[in-house]
């Protein structure tokens, strides 16, 4: 553990929805309904200095720290959220929540139905990014935040940033849309497809009814390595296995892993199974296919029609061909046709849509001077 | 960051901004000249800047800033979005210059165009008697320096201005950041220029 790190955190829990179900966007009812979430940092007195933090498909409340002193691996943006990091918790309140749907202690399909005592599996109802903001904005309330400092987020962490500031425009300051999009492409909706076709094919999967038996982990696996490819670029996979071999001299000329590639895809895939719900792969996914700001609002200049009071900070990476800048730059079209103030930055980078991790000095430079600017004029 | 450290010809385009205008500048660099105008005339600033460098020098500075090139994005503001959108050392670089001007026209209710006058007499003196392409003090970069800029005189900007119906409001001729007196031989004399269009 270094000196900048927020040390040894702790996740708790939020639980609403008890008495009267959570309507959600497809129409039915859910609840209760428990947020598992991580805060670091104090909220001061005037309670303006919060930042909610969402995470992406595979992400949860752990953004940083560790769990324990013999903890080995930090949160999953611990290099951006810390004393004089980023998201600096010295200054801001970091709060992070799984999101429902997911499977990281927060409602999802994994969870025991309270009606039937088994787990919801496919009974649990389809969700939206709409529906986890909701969730989330239950849980700021439950925290007494009226206005957030910041929402920020990467990939399907910046679909819910946007969802807030058109939701709830009124309790944000600023909004930190990261490598994402205002709505899913269909070359997005189509990996999100084959993710979860793969989960289908596992005969492990038994409907989503396999909590009693053996997890469908070659299939939640198989999607997980489509979804690795698509978080690198193709300079980046040059940069870390070009054609190289893996623990072995020569072509095996069999189907074992000859290559490095081969190797870290598989062992991405079944790494994930062992901290990841299929069915929740299949809920979260589905929710990210559904997002479409501008359906709905009519247009997405219409869904930011009360965005003049929020400063933006949009950023995508130049390799990024998964959330490529031009859908950053369609947001940004659309946030500067209803007259908010927007700063856009489409940084260089090789490392494709996994850039908004690992840019971590850029995006330092680039985030902590935003927020200062956005804190001076909330004092 | 104080007056005195501002470049005199960005003060000069100061002088020209009521207090708690709204501002757009387009080709900000690092945000010099927002930063100056939201300390000394409390304005509401935006800027767009192409470059990563300038635009990362801008939001440490605390200027609003979208990356993107002028050909692309202007028609995203709202007419008459601002009250004055600046144009300042950019001209040089654009491929479209009466594009961006009725779009500058468009959002904003006047436009401010400052460039280096390469009419200047000194210009002119190095190319007839060197034979070279001149160099302006205000830009002083070699033809083949990057981006690639192109020399443009007072007298090119006006006829250009009546080509295209843009009115000319006021102009003001620099020398060394110091104002001249416009009336006699401006287009020999001036260095530098800034023109206010309607």
């Amino acid at each position: 553990m270094n000196n900048h790190s927020v040390g040894i955190v702790q996740r708790q829990t939020f639980t609403f929805a008890e008495k009267e179900p959570m309507r959600l966007d497809s129409g039915e009812m859910l609840g209760p309904v428990t947020l598992a979430y991580e805060t670091y940092g104090r909220l001061n007195a005037e309670r303006s200095n919060a930042i909610l933090i969402c995470h992406a498909l595979s992400g949860d409340s752990h953004v940083a720290g560790y769990y324990s002193a013999e903890d080995q691996s930090p949160g999953w943006w611990d290099e951006c959220v810390g004393p004089g990091k980023a998201f600096d918790t010295e200054r801001y309140f970091v709060i992070c929540s799984n999101v429902i749907g997911g499977c990281q202690g927060s409602t999802g399909p994994g969870t025991i139905n309270p009606q039937t005592g088994d787990p919801y599996g496919l009974r649990f109802p389809v969700i939206t990014i709409g529906d986890m903001v909701r969730a989330q904005r239950h849980l700021i309330d439950h925290l007494g935040i009226e206005r957030l400092l910041a929402v920020a987020g990467g990939s399907m962490g910046g679909m819910q940033v946007l969802q807030w500031a058109a939701s709830y425009p009124e309790r944000v300051r600023a909004a930190l849309p990261i490598a994402t999009t205002a709505r899913h492409s269909p070359m997005l909706i189509a990996f999100g497809e084959v993710g979860r076709q793969a989960v289908y094919a596992d005969p492990n999967w038994q409907g989503g009814d396999y909590y009693a038996g053996p997890r469908p982990a070659a299939g939640l696996a198989v999607a997980r390595m489509v979804g690795h490819i698509t978080y690198l670029s193709e300079q980046s996979m040059h940069h870390k296995f070009g054609r190289r071999l893996q623990a072995r001299q020569r072509f095996g000329y069999d189907f074992g892993a000859d290559f490095a590639v081969e190797g870290y895809l598989r062992h991405k895939g079944s790494r994930f199974t062992e901290r990841f719900d299929a069915n929740s792969y299949l809920y979260v996914t589905k929710a990210m296919d559904y997002f479409d700001l501008a359906n709905g609002n009519g247009s997405l200049a219409a869904a930011f029609s009360q965005s003049k009071g929020i400063a933006y900070l949009v950023v995508s990476f130049t390799s990024d061909w998964l959330y490529p800048p031009y859908h950053s730059k369609e947001l940004v079209s659309a946030l500067t046709a209803a007259g908010a103030d927007v700063t856009y930055c489409n940084l260089e980078s090789t490392w494709g849509h996994d850039a908004f991790l690992l840019e971590v000095e850029t995006m330092t430079g680039l985030v902590s001077n935003f927020l200062e600017r956005v804190e001076k004029t909330v004092r | 960051m104080t007056i005195t450290t501002i470049r005199p010809d960005l003060l000069a385009i100061a002088e020209l901004i009521r207090p708690a205008e709204t501002v757009l500048d387009l080709g900000c660099g690092d945000g010099s000249l927002l930063r100056c105008l939201i300390d000394t005339r409390r304005v509401t600033g935006r800027g767009v800047e192409l470059s990563q460098e300038g635009v990362l020098a801008c939001v440490e500075k605390g200027v609003s800033v979208r990356q993107g090139d002028l050909h692309e994005g202007l028609g995203d503001y709202p007419d008459g979005a601002f009250d004055t959108v600046i144009l300042s050392d950019t001209i040089p670089y654009l491929n479209d210059p009466a594009f961006v001007i009725r779009e500058m026209l468009r959002a904003g209710r006047r436009a401010i165009v400052s460039f280096p006058n390469w009419g200047h007499w000194r210009c002119r003196w190095d190319f007839l008697r060197r034979g070279r392409a001149p160099v302006t003090p205000g830009l002083p970069q070699p033809w083949d320096a990057a981006p690639r800029a192109r020399p443009l005189t007072m007298a090119d900007f006006e006829d250009f201005c009546v080509r295209n119906g843009f009115h000319i409001a006021s102009r003001v001729c620099l020398r060394g950041g110091r104002r001249l007196d416009c009336r006699y031989a401006a287009n020999l004399r001036a260095e530098g220029v800034i023109f206010e269009l309607k």
